[in-house]
C-alpha cells in the first residue's frame, strides 16, 4: 500500500476495486466502513454483488476482465471534463499527454458497451473520486489476476496521478496483500527478478554488494523463473529438482493437473511444511516445520509494516522452526551461517536491504515499523510518494483494454470466475482449523437463478463444471451474488479444486496467472 | 482548550472531551462498566456517575461533554453509595459463579465491586434462568451472566456494522440477544467475535478456552495473525504448551484488537493432528503417498547430497526454490540466500501472485 490502513478511514472517497473486502481482509473492511460512516462516499467496482455494495455510494457492476476499459473510461472523463490535478501533473509526473491521448476512445458509451456498466454511472463515478478531496483506491486479485494485471495497476496509477490523490493522506493506490507475509517475502527477494529490497539482479552493484556480503565469488545475474515459469519447465525437463517451502502450487495455480504432472516429473523433490499437503505427498523429502506461533521471526504486512511474531509454544515432534532447517542446509552445503536466532539474520537483512537498514527486532515491539526505514533513527514510512516518486517524476503510462484469454463461447457459455470465502483463506490452514471447517465444509458455487432456471438446476442440487482443462463436481448456490452467465467458485477445496478448470495464460509482466476469466459449461448431475 | 477542574486538580483538554477522558488524564480513575474507549458513549450503567458543582443531579462522566470552569468531584460519600448500589442490583441479577466463570481474573464486574467493596448482593432478584447458547463453534453465550452494557449490540453495529445484536427483552428481563431469535448465524453473525473481545463479564467466552485454564494460568504471548495480509495484532493465550484461544492486541495502527473469524477463531490447525513431526523420506512411486520417518541428520544430508548432484550435473539452473508467504522474513531471506548465493540461480519464487 502507498498508504496506511488507518489511513483509509481518512478518505473523502473510496473506489474499492477487485477486492472482495469484507471477506478477504476483513479487519481492513471495517475502516472502509468507518469512512463510509464519517461521509466518505464509497465507489465498489466488482462483478459480484459483494457485502460492500450494500455500503456502497455507487456500484459499478463491471463484466470480469473488464477493469481496465472501465478504468481508463474513468480517465476519459476526468479528461474531458478538465477536473485533472493540473499542477501535481505538472510538478510531479511525466507523459501525460500521451494518456491522455490514449483514453480518447473509451467514452462513457464505449466502455458501457464493453463493461455493461450504465455510461451516467462511469460519469458519475469519475466525478466524485477526482473531486475526492482525498480519494483513495484500493484494490487486490480482482484487478491482478488477468492477462492485463500489470496494466489494470498502471491504469488504477494514471488515474490516482492524474488526480494528485497520491502522496498525501486519506490517499493513494493500495493494494491489500492476501497473505499475512506476501509482502515480506517480496521484500527479502523471494522473485527471480531481485534481491532483498527489490535491488536487481541485473544490476553489477548490487551482485556485488550482496556477494561480498555473503563470502561468496559471484551471484548469478540473470534474472530466474516465475512459479509458473518453473512449473512449465518441469513439465519440459528442463528443470530436475525443486526445494517448496510452505507452498501448495498443486491446489494454487491454475490447470492444477499440469502443475502435479511436473513435479511429478522432477528428479528431486523437496517440501518443507507443516501439514503433508498435495504438494507434500509428491516429494522425495519432506521436512517438517513450524508454525508462526512457534517460533521467533518478523511478517510484513500489507501496509509495509514488520512487526514481530514471538514463540508461543513448542513445535510439535521432532519439528524444526523454518529458520533452522534452513540453516543446517546451509551449512551442509558449504555455507557457514552463524545465526544463533532470526534476530541475528535480521542483522544482517539490515545490512543489505536499503528499506530495512533501520530495523532492528528493539524497535518493532510495539507497534512496528513501516518500511522504508533508512536508518536507525528513521520512524518509517507511513505514506509513500510524498514528496517525490522512487524513480523522480511519477511515469504516466498508456495502456489499453484486451479481452480475457478464454471468453465464453457457445460450447463452453459461462464465464468461471474464482476467490476466496470469509471463512477460508487458501487450500490447507483454515482447512485444519475445526470451526472453520465446522461452519463451512463444503465447496459450493454460485449460480444466478435465472442460469439455474434455464439449466434446471435447483439450489443445492450436484452439479458438474467443464472447462478446456478439466471439470469439477460441486454444490448449486443459486444466488444473485452473480451477474447472469458469470459462476464463482471459491478455490480453497480439494474435493472440488477450482484450478483444475482455471486457465494457465499469464499476464506478461507479472506472469500472473488469469483466475479470475475463464470459460466453462454446466451440466446437471442426475443421481 | 476548556480548563476545568476535578477532584481539585485543574486540567485543559480539547472542546469535546469527555469528564471521563479529562479525569483519566489526569489518573483519576472513575468506575466504568458500559463504556469502552473505541465505541459510543452511551451512560447506560450509570456507574460513571459524578457530581458537577452547580448541576442539580449527577451526570454520567463518559458521555457529558466538558465545559469551561466546570467543577467536578468524582468521589463523594452520596455517589459512592449510588455507585455501590448500581453493584448490589448488577450481582443481584447475575450467577454467583465466579469460581468457575472463564471470565475471572478478566471480568469488569468482579473488578470494580472489588474496588467499592462490595462483597456480593444484598439481596437476590427472581429472574428467569437462561439457557446457555453454544449454537456455532467459536462462542458461548451465557445471557445470564449479561449486565446489559450494550458494548456487544455496538460493536457489531458500529464497528462490524453488522448489527446481528441488539438488547432484546423488556425491564429487568432485557439482555443482549441476536436480531433473529434462531441463532447468530441465522441474524446474519460473521463470527468476527469482536463483541466477545469487548464483553466486560462473561457472558461471551470463546467455546475453544471453555475449561483450558483460569486468566492467571494463561501465558499471554503478542503475535501477528497468519491468515491475510492485514498483519493484524493478536495476543495468544497459552497454557500447557497449547494456545487455547486468541484476543485481538489493541494495535491502534493496525486492527485495534478487531479481528475476524479466521484471526480469532482459526488458530486451531497449529494443534492439529495432521501436523508433520518427523522428516519424511518417500518409498515406492512418487506421489503414491509412502513416506518413511527419517532421522534430520539423514534426511538434511540427503537433501543437501541430491542438490549439491543435481548441480554438478546440471548446472545450477536446473533448479528451482520457492519461498513462502507464510513463513517469516528471515526464512524467506535464507531460502533466497540458499539459491543465489549458495547454489548459484535466480530461480527464487513464491505465490504472490496467486
Amino acid at each position: 500500500m502507498t498508504n496506511s490502513i488507518a489511513d483509509i478511514a481518512k478518505a473523502d472517497c473510496l473506489l474499492v476495486i477487485g477486492s472482495n473486502t469484507t471477506e478477504n481482509h476483513p479487519v481492513i473492511a471495517l475502516k472502509v466502513k468507518e469512512a463510509v460512516r464519517r461521509g466518505a462516499k464509497l465507489i465498489v467496482a466488482d462483478p459480484r454483488h459483494i457485502e460492500l455494495v450494500d455500503w456502497a455510494y455507487l456500484w459499478l457492476r463491471q463484466k470480469p476482465g473488464t477493469d481496465l476499459a472501465l478504468i481508463n473510461g474513468l480517465l476519459h472523463v476526468i479528461v474531458k471534463e478538465e477536473l485533472y490535478d493540473k499542477e501535481f501533473i505538472a510538478q510531479r509526473t511525466e507523459g501525460f499527454e500521451e494518456v491522455k491521448l490514449a483514453v480518447e476512445d473509451y467514452t462513457p458509451e464505449k466502455v458501457a458497451e464493453v463493461t455493461g456498466v450504465p455510461a451516467e454511472d462511469i460519469v458519475k463515478a469519475a466525478r466524485i473520486y477526482a473531486a475526492g478531496p482525498r480519494s483513495s483506491i484500493l484494490y487486490a486479485m480482482g484487478i491482478t489476476q488477468h492477462i492485463t494485471g500489470t496494466a489494470n495497476v498502471i491504469a488504477l496509477a494514471n488515474l490516482a496521478m492524474a488526480c494528485g490523490h497520491i502522496g498525501k493522506e486519506g490517499s493513494g493506490v493500495n493494494p491489500l496483500r492476501g497473505q499475512n507475509n506476501v509482502q515480506g517475502a517480496c521484500d527479502m527477494g523471494g522473485l527471480p527478478n531481485v534481491l532483498p529490497g527489490y535491488q536487481p539482479v541485473t544490476d553489477a552493484g548490487v551482485r556485488r554488494k550482496f556477494a561480498r556480503a555473503w563470502g561468496v565469488p559471484e551471484l548469478p545475474k540473470d534474472a530466474g523463473l516465475t512459479l509458473m515459469e518453473m512449473m512449465r519447465a518441469a513439465e519440459e525437463g528442463r528443470l530436475k529438482g525443486m526445494y517448496i517451502m510452505g507452498e501448495n502450487p498443486v491446489l494454487t495455480d491454475p490447470d492444477a493437473s499440469h502443475v502435479e504432472k511436473a513435479l511429478q516429473g522432477l528428479d528431486f523433490l523437496v517440501v518443507q511444511d507443516i501439514f503433508l499437503t498435495e504438494t507434500a505427498r509428491l516429494a522425495d523429502v519432506v521436512l517438517p516445520g513450524a508454525s508462526f506461533a512457534e517460533k521467533e521471526g518478523t511478517f510484513t504486512n500489507t501496509e509495509r509494516r514488520v512487526q514481530l511474531v514471538h514463540k508461543a509454544v513448542e513445535p510439535p515432534g521432532e519439528a524444526r522452526p523454518d529458520w533452522q532447517i534452513l540453516r543446517e542446509l546451509m551449512e551442509r552445503l558449504g555455507c557457514p551461517s552463524p545465526y544463533s536466532s532470526p534476530e541475528d539474520i535480521m542483522a544482517e537483512i539490515s545490512r543489505v536491504t536499503p528499506s530495512y537498514a533501520g530495523i532492528t527486532y528493539g524497535r518493532l515491539e510495539e507497534k512496528g515499523l513501516q518500511w522504508p526505514v533508512p536508518a536507525a533513527d528513521h520512524p518509517g514510512t507511513p505514506i509513500l510518494h510524498r514528496e517525490k516518486f522512487t524513480r523522480g517524476r511519477g511515469l504516466f503510462q498508456a495502456v489499453h483494454y484486451l479481452p480475457p484469454a478464454e471468453e465464453p463461447d457457445e460450447e463452453y457459455p459461462f464465464l468461471f470466475t474464482t476467490g476466496r470465502l470469509l471463512y477460508h483463506y487458501h487450500t490447507v490452514l483454515s482447512r485444519k482449523a475445526r470451526g472453520l471447517e465446522e461452519i463451512c465444509s463444503e465447496p459450493v458455487v454460485e449460480i444466478n437463478p435465472q442460469d439455474a432456471e434455464g439449466l434446471g438446476i435447483q439450489d443445492g442440487q450436484t452439479v458438474e463444471i467443464v472447462s478446456r482443462r478439466g471439470k469439477v463436481r460441486v454444490k448449486a448456490w443459486i444466488t444473485t451474488r452473480v451477474p447472469r452467465k458469470v459462476v464463482f467458485m471459491s478455490f480453497h477445496f480439494w474435493e472440488a479444486a477450482a484450478n483444475l478448470l482455471t486457465v494457465p495464460a499469464l499476464d506478461p509482466v507479472a506472469k500472473i496467472p488469469e483466475y479470475k476469466v475463464c470459460a466453462v459449461k454446466l451440466e446437471k448431475v442426475t443421481a | 482548550m476548556v480548563t476545568l477542574t476535578i477532584d481539585g486538580r485543574q486540567v485543559a483538554v480539547p472542546e469535546g472531551t469527555t469528564i471521563l477522558e479529562a479525569a483519566r488524564r489526569l489518573d483519576i480513575r472513575i468506575p466504568t462498566l458500559c463504556y469502552h474507549p473505541l465505541l459510543r458513549p452511551l451512560g447506560y450503567c450509570r456507574l460513571c456517575l459524578v457530581a458537577v458543582e452547580g448541576a442539580g443531579k449527577p451526570v454520567t462522566a463518559c458521555n457529558t461533554p466538558v465545559a469551561e470552569g466546570m467543577v467536578v468531584h468524582t468521589s463523594t460519600p452520596e455517589i459512592e453509595e449510588w455507585r455501590k448500589g448500581i453493584i448490589e442490583m448488577l450481582l443481584s441479577q447475575h450467577p454467583a459463579d465466579c469460581l468457575t466463570c472463564e471470565k475471572a481474573g478478566d471480568c469488569d464486574l468482579q473488578d470494580c465491586a472489588y474496588q467499592a467493596g462490595v462483597k456480593g448482593p444484598a439481596w437476590k432478584a427472581e429472574v428467569a434462568s437462561l439457557p446457555v447458547l453454544r449454537d456455532n463453534p467459536f462462542i458461548v453465550r451465557d445471557y445470564n451472566k449479561c449486565i446489559v452494557c450494550g458494548r456487544c449490540v455496538r460493536v457489531c453495529l458500529e464497528v462490524q456494522g453488522n448489527a446481528a445484536l441488539e438488547l432484546v427483552g423488556r425491564g429487568i428481563e432485557t439482555k443482549a440477544g441476536t436480531v433473529d431469535p434462531a441463532g447468530l448465524k441465522e441474524a446474519g453473525c460473521v463470527f468476527c467475535g469482536n463483541c466477545l473481545q469487548v464483553c466486560p463479564v462473561g457472558a461471551l467466552t470463546e467455546r475453544a478456552g471453555e475449561g483450558r485454564g483460569r486468566e492467571w494460568e494463561l501465558k499471554k504471548v503478542r503475535s501477528i495473525c497468519s491468515y491475510c495480509g492485514v498483519g493484524c495484532n493478536l495476543t495468544l493465550y497459552v497454557k500447557d504448551g497449547k494456545v487455547v484461544k486468541v484476543k485481538g492486541y489493541e494495535n491502534p495502527e493496525v486492527n485495534n484488537g478487531w479481528l475476524c473469524v479466521k484471526g480469532r477463531f482459526g488458530f486451531d490447525y497449529i494443534h492439529s493432528p495432521d501436523r508433520l513431526t518427523k522428516p519424511l523420506i518417500r518409498e515406492g512411486a512418487r506421489g503414491s503417498g509412502n513416506f518413511r520417518e527419517a532421522t534430520w541428520e539423514e534426511a538434511l544430508d540427503l537433501v543437501a547430497r541430491e542438490l549439491r548432484e543435481i548441480k554438478e550435473s546440471h548446472g545450477p539452473d536446473v533448479l528451482g526454490f520457492l519461498c513462502s508467504a507464510k513463513c517469516t522474513n528471515e526464512e524467506n531471506y535464507l531460502l533466497q540466500k540458499l539459491a543465489r548465493g549458495v547454489m548459484g540461480t535466480n530461480n527464487v519464487d513464491h505465490c504472490a501472485r496467486l
